[in-house]
């Protein structure tokens, strides 16, 4: 009888220690279907291992948006993001550089990339965890001889784009074991670890409160599947780490920069909790 | 001309006789509006695409003045009654006098 009395007390310390929780389903989880049925993306998965008990099921961002938002994306003509899509093709097959080479020259069409997108950032040859851009980069130094493109730049945006879309229904499937596994660590160190003057961690609003209003919008639960994305508020593409730098500055803290090594690290553990979601693509968001 | 202007436009390629079709039309243009100011607190001069047209076998269908206020890549959608096969022809200008064209044809069904 005593240990009973003391587990149940036991078990009420344990509720009133937790902070309040407020996930809140999307109120719909439909496809989103594209193109009159061209292509169907689910925008709900099974939670990954290494998310049990965190979250009961992976969202879409696209599920927490507004519907006229939502039907931008289910057309590719009324999609923004694949105008730049477009002009990240036409320069994929454009010859830049002191080697007098595209990446064509090498890698043929563009759907070459397929599967590229679900699995980045990934650990390369060298034991350097590296993101897309970095990959270009390095194909434009090394092979192409050109310059390095800017991680922030409409060029970098939109060959980011134009590859990402040629994985458009792929489950993002990035390792987070072996040679992955301390910058995976790293990054889920950052994602729990509260930033700024409004101390405010990733899992704060994405994890425990994603569905739950921020200003005048939704919380998503913060998967990048969708990346790059269109944003309206900026009516232009927006890389991923843009993002992070934004969330971070939103807490009023000092944030890392674009292309730094802790958002790679960041960018490999986000990209690991939506392990399963279809890439998106360019998706639309507000 | 403007960077990385591109027309693209979504025609039916066919349509019964007398039949409404629905038109789109967007076009990459960063429609600098004149009000903004760079780092410099120099005001960036306005560019945008002030006018937009399209005409079926050399009849205007629509013709558009655009103002500064329009958002980058402007997006038109717009019905149109098809009385015979024939031609558009959809006309942006841009305020440096650049003009981009883009032509559809449509068949009879």
């Amino acid at each position: 009888m005593l240990t009973q009395i003391r587990l149940s007390g036991l078990a009420m310390a344990c509720l009133m220690s937790l902070p309040a929780m407020a996930q809140t389903a999307p109120d719909a989880t439909d496809p989103i279907i594209i193109n009159d049925g061209e292509l169907q993306l689910e925008t709900v998965a099974s939670t990954p291992e290494h998310l049990e008990g965190v979250l009961p099921e992976l969202y879409s961002g696209w599920l927490f948006r507004d519907s006229e938002t939502q039907a931008m994306q289910t057309d590719d003509f009324e999609n923004p993001g694949m105008i730049f899509v477009d002009q990240g093709i036409d320069d994929w097959n454009m010859v830049d550089g002191n080697a007098g080479k595209s990446c064509a020259s090498c890698h043929e069409g563009i759907e070459s990339m397929k599967g590229v997108r679900a699995s980045m950032p990934r650990v390369n040859g060298d034991g350097q965890l590296w993101s897309m851009e970095d990959y270009i980069n390095d194909c434009r130094v090394e092979r192409m001889q050109a310059e390095a493109l800017d991680w922030n730049g409409d060029r970098m945006k939109n060959m980011t784009a134009a590859i990402s879309v040629q994985s458009r229904g792929m489950p993002m499937d990035v390792a987070i074991d072996g040679p992955a596994r301390p910058f995976w660590e790293q990054g889920k160190d950052m994602y729990y670890t509260r930033y700024g003057q409004l101390e405010l961690a990733c899992a704060n609003c994405h994890e425990d409160h994603y569905g739950d209003w921020i200003r005048a919008d939704h919380l998503s639960q913060g998967h990048t599947n969708g990346f790059p994305v269109y944003r309206l508020k900026q009516a232009a593409l927006v890389s991923q780490h843009n993002r992070f730098r934004g969330c971070i500055r939103d807490t009023r803290a000092e944030t890392f920069p674009m292309g730094s090594d802790e958002f790679r690290a960041l960018e490999l553990y986000v990209a690991s909790r939506g392990n399963g979601l279809p890439v998106e693509g360019v998706s639309v968001r507000h | 001309m403007a960077d990385n202007v591109k027309p693209r436009v979504r025609v039916p390629k066919t349509a019964a006789k007398d039949e409404v079709i629905t038109i789109k039309t967007l076009i990459s243009h960063l429609m600098e509006s004149g009000q903004r100011k760079d780092k410099d607190g120099q005001v960036i001069p306005r560019s945008i695409i002030n006018r937009f047209t399209a005409t079926f076998n050399g009849e205007t269908v629509i013709d558009v003045q655009m103002e500064p206020a329009i958002s980058t890549n402007p997006y038109f959608e717009f019905e149109a009654r098809i009385p015979d096969a024939g031609e558009f022809v959809f006309t942006w200008y841009d305020d440096d006098g650049s003009v981009y064209e883009d032509k559809q044809t449509i068949e009879l069904a």
